[in-house]
């Protein structure tokens, strides 16, 4: 017996490797794709049979909260939401586990996997937390898994931008990613939060506005942040939450952080939430201002986006951002979390409800369709909910269905408030998207955005995570219950079931720096940190299975 | 790190140094211990305080089986089966203690309760439970110690006595650092008491109110009214909680005026008079103190490790403490899943005890229940807990024998430098070969 495995006979869509619905056999051995065995008599010692099913790489989430410290806070915040969520029953080979819009971790783990995901990255943790997110990592089953490292607050990224040293800034940001093992550099509110810190509803308000103490402002930190990363060669260069997220008028600051990246790599995550016109805070002046930004997005082909749609029902809003925390707890009313973290970050956490009859709402949701439908180019805008700030990942299979089917579009539109349409584009636009696009904003695309080069593709060398669909006509039934789920060439899932519930790995970088620096960040480091230099990298015992990525 | 001495007077001694050990005797975790090892004995520890010097000096590696099966010495293979076999023969297994134990070691113990469809509850239950429930109604506002250390210039501890419980949160933390916008230290810091008792950490304050014993939550509510600009009686606030209102007023006029305020709250708080609802004043007097300048909360967490349980927990079932399986999924109830309460209702029939001492510290249904089922107990010393256990194993003392992570009182995760060895296995070790055959058995059904 050969240990191949064949998929026979399914209709692969395969973008990045420019098939789209041919019919064709996948090959499997030892986890990746293959070349089919040279000698015709070798015999696959397993045959799938996919005739008349749909063949895709695994999906890829590359913006989502299922880890660390403000998840588990925010899990440990809401019972009331669980007690009434589908339960999650231990198996002979699965644990247990809780819904709600903060699943318990094998819940994350197995949800993820049955919706025919086998990637997903945590968009924001601090440095100080990263053991944590490894921990939870660990407990995360059936997903490879990285996250994103809290920068755009830190002290040391301030200072060395204040004091112009554009060599310590390059180190230190590689260092971080390294101490941490953490996948990418993430700004969130760059600035703003410091402010936030030690001011009362304190914030920045424009990229031009200037951090006290530190005397920087954001676009310095976008930009120099954005340069040094690039220089670094690193597989995703720089994850940018931007300033004023929710506010209206705020597709201004949106529009001066892409001019910001000067014209180096950059990615703009949740950009639903940052594409406001109107201003202060009158809900009557709030409209869609995503045709001017998107137009900025077609004709610069540095930058790429999520969108971090919005779903109608009630959820848990958790952010880096600690100044939105508050600003939208006393929005809501209900309870709030706040979390500072020394140096480096902040964190809030509230639940919210989003309403179709709420204008705010139904724009929000309407902003978030308008994006994936402006974006000429697939490759660059991602599939999101901001998992769970907008909605949850299990909506993924709903927006699918918004995107293929225009008139589903617009019956829900009909449903929301009426002045949605004259606020927004939506209702004029007749763009569907097709299978081949859909595979390519939900896997091809977030795996090129993010430099991962064995994943996203089925071509031979690929890591053989593969998604098995029955076809249907309504796209939201086909995407949400997939025939069969691979991993690493195993079948995870089979028809809801978990079968197989394998750990997954950790991705991680570890990019090379100047080492000269180091002594610089440790005298920093001990002067006002409350752990010890030598405790606070995280070491390998940590990363069980792992794969470091190399950079670009 | 850890370093030979190439100058080790004679051959007999091995010395060696352990830099930035933990201790994980209070939720401070002090990480920068350093520990002179004499063969094989902690002989130093450098920078810890009186009770850390106590945890490391006084460790002793008792030279006794690692396994008891009713009080007789087994091998540890027979004490995993025995204890497979009790935890999944019963039909109301719980699982208890935690505290005293690495993050992997608990996620171990969270496992084993949800393949027996078993009840896992920590010693949050008996110390921090009402924070925890008063926290999932109002939320909190709080940070890591270092933003403490670094902005604090407001300092209030509540119903908390860390110069007895905690001794290095002042210097560490709390009151002396020169922080980066304290730069004067203390000097830059207003500290403030508020406790029913002259305790030993009085003697620090700038400000002390001595409260009525059982009135914390009319003194939070006196201050919630003040931070809103609402006019009180002076002579009912006087009789409620013993204190003027002009020095509640006082107090308020301060709490405004400062930039950066933190409160740390303790047992006294949480577990007299009022217990959830004091903390939820608490949290929501912080939040409300935000509408004028930036304010934290922080509860004062005990056992080295009770902040990691919580965690882990919470990651693995959705819910902090008191989780019970017996559906096949997790449900929280503290009063009803909480082991004081299974075990004086006489619900449980079955479990395991991991680094806690109920039968020394529960109420006497719950010990005369738990002496009448068969249970599992690790610890590092004899206790009347392990006494009384069916199978008992002695286990590897974490952060002196063994490594693994604690989450100090602020949720931070720091890992652990074992500096001495032990004969006996880890807390981590008995409960993944536990595990295993647990796992086992549920598989052959
Ligand atoms: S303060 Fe607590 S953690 Fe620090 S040395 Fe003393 S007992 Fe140990
Ligand atoms: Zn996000």
């Amino acid at each position: 017996m050969s240990d191949y495995i064949k998929i026979a006979g399914g209709t692969i869509h395969d973008p990045a490797n420019d098939i789209d619905g041919a019919v064709r056999d996948i090959w499997i051995s030892g986890g990746k794709i293959v070349n089919p065995p040279e000698d015709p008599s070798v015999k696959p010692s397993r045959t799938i049979d996919a005739h008349g099913l749909v063949v895709m790489p695994g999906g890829i989430d590359m913006h989502c909260h299922i880890a660390g410290p403000k998840v588990n806070v925010a899990r440990k915040m809401r019972p009331e939401e669980k007690r009434k969520a589908e339960v999650i029953e231990r198996t002979a080979i699965t644990h247990s586990g809780t819904m709600g819009s903060v699943p318990s971790t094998f819940a994350t783990g197995y949800k993820y996997a049955g919706l025919g995901y086998t990637t997903a990255f945590d968009a924001a943790i601090p440095p100080l937390g990263a053991r944590h997110a490894h921990e939870e990592f660990d407990d995360t089953p059936c997903l490879d898994k990285g996250f994103y490292v809290l920068m755009g607050n830190n002290h040391y990224v301030m200072r060395s931008i204040q004091q112009n040293e554009p060599q310590k800034l390059k180190a230190f940001i590689a260092w971080l990613l390294r101490s941490a093992k953490g996948f990418a550099p993430k700004l969130v509110n760059p600035g703003g939060v410091e402010v936030w810190k030690h001011k009362q509803a304190g914030n920045v308000h424009g990229l031009d506005s200037e951090v006290d103490h530190f005397r920087v402002t954001p676009r310095q930190i976008v930009s120099q942040v954005t340069q040094a990363a690039n220089e670094l060669g690193l597989p995703h260069p720089v994850h940018i939450h931007c300033n004023n997220l929710g506010m209206p008028g705020n597709w201004e600051t949106t529009l001066e952080t892409m001019k910001a990246l000067n014209g180096h790599k950059g990615h703009l995550t949740h950009i639903q939430f940052h594409s406001y016109g109107g201003g202060d805070g009158d809900e009557d002046t709030f409209n869609s201002k995503v045709t001017q930004l998107a137009d900025y997005v077609n004709t610069h082909d540095n930058i790429t986006v999520d969108v971090g749609q919005v779903l109608f029902g009630e959820t848990t809003s958790m952010t880096g951002d600690g100044p939105l925390g508050y600003f939208l707890s006393n929005v809501y009313g209900g309870k709030w979390f706040s979390g500072d973290t020394e140096m480096e970050a902040g964190c809030g956490i509230t639940p919210i409800k989003y309403k179709n009859k709420s204008l705010v709402h139904a724009l929000q949701w309407a902003i978030g369709l308008e994006w994936y439908l402006q974006v000429e180019d697939p490759w660059r805008v991602v599939m999101s909910t901001d998992h769970p700030n907008g909605g949850s990942f299990l909506a993924y299979p709903q927006i699918i269905r918004y995107l293929m089917d225009r008139q589903y579009r617009k019956d829900v539109i009909k449903t929301c408030h009426p002045r949605v349409k004259d606020r927004c584009t939506l209702g004029d636009i007749e763009r569907e998207y097709t299978l081949n696009e859909i595979a390519i904003i939900t896997r091809a695309g977030p795996a090129r955005i993010l430099g991962l080069k064995n994943k996203g593709h089925l071509a031979p060398g690929a890591d053989a995570d593969i998604t098995v669909y029955t076809p249907h006509e309504n796209k939201e039934t086909m995407f949400e219950l997939p025939r069969l789920v691979i991993k690493d060439g195993q079948i995870i899932v089979d028809q809801g079931d978990i079968r197989h519930p394998i750990q997954g790995k950790t991705l991680h970088i570890e990019p090379e720096y100047d080492t000269g620096v180091e002594a610089d960040i440790q005298e920093w480091f001990e002067e006002f940190y409350s752990i010890r230099w030598r405790n606070y990298p995280v070491d390998a015992s940590y990363l069980h299975e792992s794969e470091v990525v190399p950079g670009r | 790190m850890v370093t030979t001495n190439p100058e080790a007077p004679s051959q007999e001694t091995e010395l060696k140094i352990v830099e930035d050990a933990t201790c994980t005797f209070c939720g401070c975790v002090c990480d920068d211990i350093e520990l002179t090892v004499e063969n094989n004995h902690i002989t130093k520890a450098k920078r810890a305080c009186v009770l850390g010097k106590a945890w490391f000096l006084n460790h002793e590696v008792e030279d006794r089986p690692s396994c008891l099966i009713d009080g007789q010495p087994a091998t540890v293979e027979e004490g995993y089966d025995l204890a497979a076999k009790i935890l999944t023969d019963g039909d109301y297994p719980i699982i208890y203690g935690l505290s005293d134990a690495p993050c992997e070691a608990q996620r171990k113990a969270v496992g084993i309760a949800d393949w027996i469809d078993g009840t896992i509850d920590t010693t949050t239950s008996v110390c921090h439970g009402p924070s925890g429930m008063a926290f999932q109604g109002v939320g909190e506002v709080t940070c890591s110690l270092g933003e403490v250390a670094n902005r604090g210039d407001m300092i209030i501890f509540w119903g908390s006595n860390p110069a007895e419980s905690h001794p290095r949160h002042f210097t560490k933390y709390s009151l002396m650092p020169k922080g980066m916008f304290v730069p004067n230290g203390r000097k830059d810091r207003t500290c403030v008491i508020v406790d029913v008792r002259k305790t030993k950490s009085a003697n620090t304050a700038d400000i002390f109110l001595q409260i009525k014993p059982r009135k914390d939550f009319e003194a939070l509510w006196t201050l919630r009214a003040l931070a809103q600009n609402i006019e009180l009686d002076p002579a009912l606030v006087l009789e409620e909680t013993g204190v003027e209102l002009a020095v509640f007023q006082d107090l308020m006029d301060r709490m405004k005026a400062c930039k950066f305020g933190v409160i740390f709250f303790g047992m006294g708080l949480t577990m007299t008079r009022g217990k959830h609802c004091n903390s939820e004043a608490l949290l929501a007097l912080t939040r409300d103190m935000n509408a004028y300048t930036r304010f934290v909360a922080k509860p004062n967490r005990g056992h080295g490790n009770v902040t990691g349980a919580d965690n882990v927990v919470s990651w693995r079932t959705g819910y902090p403490f008191g989780v019970n399986h017996s559906r096949g999924y997790p449900r929280f109830n503290p009063g009803e899943y909480t082991t004081s309460d299974t075990l004086a209702n006489r619900e449980a029939d079955c479990g395991m005890m991991i680094a806690c001492d109920p039968m020394a510290n529960f109420s006497q249904p719950a010990r005369e229940h738990l002496a009448s089922i068969p249970y599992i107990a690790l610890d590092t010393k004899i206790t009347p807990t392990t006494r009384a256990a069916k199978v008992a194993f002695s286990v590897a003392t974490y952060g002196i024998n063994t490594g693994g992570t604690v989450y100090r009182m602020d949720d931070v995760p720091i890992p652990l430098r074992p500096s001495c060895d032990s004969p006996h296995p880890s807390d981590f070790e008995v409960l993944s070969q536990i595990e295993k055959r647990v796992q086992a058995i549920i598989a052959s059904r």
